[in-house]
């Protein structure tokens, strides 16, 4: 039943070239937007227990194992969800011809898929591989200057990370003897805390390549550079949510499946997270960039998930897969925004930006909705997941984390009313007494995902009880 | 580990290995980029012969169709598209060699000194050295590893699209 | 066998010295890729010496396929992309390329 999640995109994707050059072209948007809602339709049944995921549909013929908790069907959800929103804000925003953008988006989708559902540690680089070369792919999908360059250094990085990684690899063939998740838990499980050095290495290793891939501090140097300089539609896409499932996902599952959730390697995840957390914030503020900001915003608070990871308690896991979900929802919906306002006022720079909240309603409105979320404020989604970490860390009677956490709440809410402030409200910029608010299909996009944020705030009460039913605490 | 006991399978390996890190230090030394191609291209088949000995058949033959012929095709028309235009371009680049070809043999020289003396001294005794192969390779390409050649399929057809997009010219408005 | 297994590791140490020196000193772009493929070199012949060692060879060799297909997909859109930066400044050297930040 999971493979379905990578054999219907691949079969769409084949079948559609397969049509006749017109053919193709007219209906690639409607075939990639089918295809990433009945993902999200596919993954919400699953996670209600309505479909049996251990179906077997293809008998004998495939012999391809995956798996899924409920923590990777909600993955599978928030890809779908941000791949149909960045599909929305590509057929809108993008000039020219979209026909490739359509089918690379579809790889993307494919790619993080198999991230999230295989279990064995060279499969999980063959899919990081996959989402990383069509991420190279589609920020230079318009060939212009900046875009090279960016995704040049991308692609050095990501070759560094590359090599890394299959090094870890090659030692753990060598100690361990296989690359299955379960196997290399029964070893560690096994040894208990006295690993060899090889496998310590091999770990650091694998850890660090993931963090270079992810643009987690402190590798985060090529990810602003390559944000900035991809089309909108793709930034919607990378910062929405490939970034986070190629590193803080991946993440979570070296660390539960692996690590078998050690205490040490916990305190270092702590520490890089609380570190993500302040120094993001700190470099956000000075920004004169929209985008720019909201990518050093990102990682600050992808410093919060790592946080909640390194906590390890299953309080702390569930805090971080919930930020991470709501991070994927306002995020995604601020670079909608930011799409929305570069579109229709041609700049970026906050300076000339103001007072848009007259002449783009629907924009400003759900903006503020973003942001209240990312900040933390009651009743809205983001005030949950931010409080259940903070809890976590508590729990853990880890103070001082708990501490810089909420101090770098204070941080956050500071950057984000200047952004309000600059872009949406204060006098209106000059020159743009004519912008009209942005195309149908936009509004339709920031309004779906502002209900969602607050209507997951607003339920979460109900919500809670689920989690609890399905025996996560 | 004595010395005394080499066997001349082994003194095959090791000439072979000094072949593939000398011809990796040319191909990255050499101011010609197409003589770094070629460089590039015996690397790699030297390391087919590698993977021959060490019982790899077939990664030896699919390394040596892939890498030693399609991407030193790809580094050529690559090279070939973008040579520099002016003469003063050719010359720039040219001065800046001369510090590397004595620079990296001599780290290399000490480095490997240093770990033949390391590893002298070393035990493996944390390593799985004892498996058995039960199953034969197609079995464990097409049975177990079913994933990989998925991913395998997702990935060329990202290539075959990285392709479109990047070498294809833009239609004149 | 171990002591080829030493010698192995020796010239996968020395390729990744090769491949990391020349990728962090080279101006050329053309160079840069050389010196990713000679680190992909270094990495498959750690893949297929540990394969070796250990009696696993068949599936390195798995791995090892894999990984070629993979390395054969960056190389060509990695020189798709150089090719475009030289049809954008018209030179193939890095230091040239300081339009963005950092």
């Amino acid at each position: 039943m999971l493979l379905l999640f990578l054999i219907v995109p691949l079969t769409g994707l084949i079948l559609l070239n397969l049509l006749s050059k017109k053919a193709a072209q007219g209906s690639a948007f409607g075939f990639a937007f089918l295809i990433m809602i009945s993902q999200m339709v596919l993954s919400l049944l699953i996670g209600s227990s309505m479909l049996n995921k251990d179906m077997d549909l293809f008998g004998s013929f495939f012999l391809i194992k995956l798996t899924a908790n409920p923590y990777s069907v909600l993955m599978l959800f928030t890809i779908g969800l941000v791949s149909a929103v960045a599909l929305v804000v590509g057929k809108c925003s993008n000039e020219g011809d979209n026909y490739k953008f359509n089918n690379l988006i579809l790889i993307v989708l494919m790619g993080m898929n198999g991230v999230v559902m295989v279990n064995d540690l060279f499969s999980l680089y063959v899919f990081l591989e996959i989402t990383a070369v069509t991420s190279f792919i589609l920020i230079v999908l318009y060939k212009k200057r900046n875009a090279l360059e960016g995704s040049f250094k991308y692609l050095i990085m990501s070759a560094i990370a590359t090599v890394l990684m299959l090094m870890a690899i090659s030692l753990i063939i060598l100690t361990v003897g296989s690359l299955n998740y379960s196997d290399i838990n029964l070893y560690v499980a096994k040894l208990g805390g006295s690993l060899p050095f090889p496998v310590m290495a091999a770990f650091v290793m694998f850890v660090s390549g993931l963090s270079i891939k992810a643009g987690l501090m402190p590798f985060h140097g090529w990810l602003p550079d390559a944000y900035m300089s991809a089309p909108s539609s793709v930034s919607v896409l990378l910062a929405g949510i490939v970034t986070k499932i190629v590193g803080v996902y991946t993440m979570l599952i070296v660390f539960q499946n692996v690590f078998a959730s050690d205490k040490r390697f916990g305190t270092i995840l702590m520490i890089f997270g609380c570190f993500s957390i302040v120094f993001g914030a700190i470099l956000a503020i000075g920004q004169k960039d929209f985008k720019r900001m909201l990518a050093y915003s990102s990682i600050s608070q992808v410093g919060y998930i790592i946080l909640g990871i390194g906590i390890g308690t299953p309080l702390g896991i569930l805090g971080a897969v919930f930020h991470f979900f709501n991070h994927a929802s306002f995020k995604t919906l601020l670079f909608v925004n930011a799409t929305a306002v570069e579109k229709q006022t041609g700049t970026r720079q906050l300076d000339k930006l103001g007072g848009l909240a007259s002449k783009m309603p629907v924009t400003g409105g759900t903006s503020v909705v973003a942001f209240l979320s990312a900040a933390g404020i009651p009743p809205l989604a983001g005030f949950w997941s931010k409080l259940i970490i903070i809890i976590a860390a508590w729990q853990a009677l880890e103070y001082s984390f708990a501490i810089i956490a909420i101090f770098a709440s204070v941080l956050t809410l500071a950057y984000f009313l200047v952004l309000q402030r600059r872009v949406f409200f204060g006098e209106l910029g000059e020159g743009f007494q004519e912008v009209k608010e942005v195309c149908a299909g936009i509004k339709v996009v920031e309004i779906v995902l502002a209900s969602i944020i607050v209507g997951v705030g607003i339920l979460f009460p109900f919500i809670f009880d689920f989690i609890k039913s399905l025996g996560l605490l | 580990m004595s010395f005394s006991d080499i066997t001349s399978d082994q003194v095959v390996m090791i000439l072979v290995l000094l072949g593939i890190v000398i011809s990796a230090v040319v191909a990255v030394t050499v101011r010609d980029l197409l003589k770094a191609a070629i460089a590039l291209a015996v690397t790699s088949a030297i390391l087919t012969v590698i993977m021959f000995i060490m019982n790899a058949f077939m990664a030896a033959v699919f390394e040596l169709s892939v890498c030693t012929g399609l991407i030193t095709v790809v580094f050529i028309s690559a090279i070939s598209l973008t040579r520099p235009k002016t003469k003063e371009e050719n010359v720039k680049i040219e001065k800046h060699k001369l510090r590397r070809f004595v620079l990296l043999p001599v780290i290399l020289i000490v480095v490997a000194v240093s770990l033949v003396l390391l590893f002298s001294k070393l035990n493996i005794n944390w390593a799985v050295l004892t498996g058995t192969s039960t199953e034969s390779f197609a079995d464990i390409l097409w049975k177990v590893r079913q994933i990989d050649v998925l991913g395998q399929i997702i990935i060329i057809l990202a290539g075959v699209f990285g392709v479109i997009v990047l070498f294809k010219e833009r239609d004149v408005k | 066998m171990t002591l080829v297994f030493y010698c192995a590791i020796i010239a996968v140490v020395l390729l990744l010295i090769i491949g990391f020196a020349s990728l962090l000193t080279s101006r050329n772009f053309i160079r840069i890729l050389i010196s990713l493929e000679v680190l992909m070199k270094a990495v498959t012949l750690m893949i297929i010496s540990v394969g070796m060692v250990t009696h696993r060879i068949e599936l390195t060799q798995s791995l090892v396929i894999t990984l070629i297909i993979v390395e054969v997909v960056m190389i060509a859109v990695a020189a798709g992309i150089v090719i475009g930066i030289h049809k954008h400044y018209d030179t193939l050297d890095s230091t040239k390329l300081r339009n963005l930040k950092g």
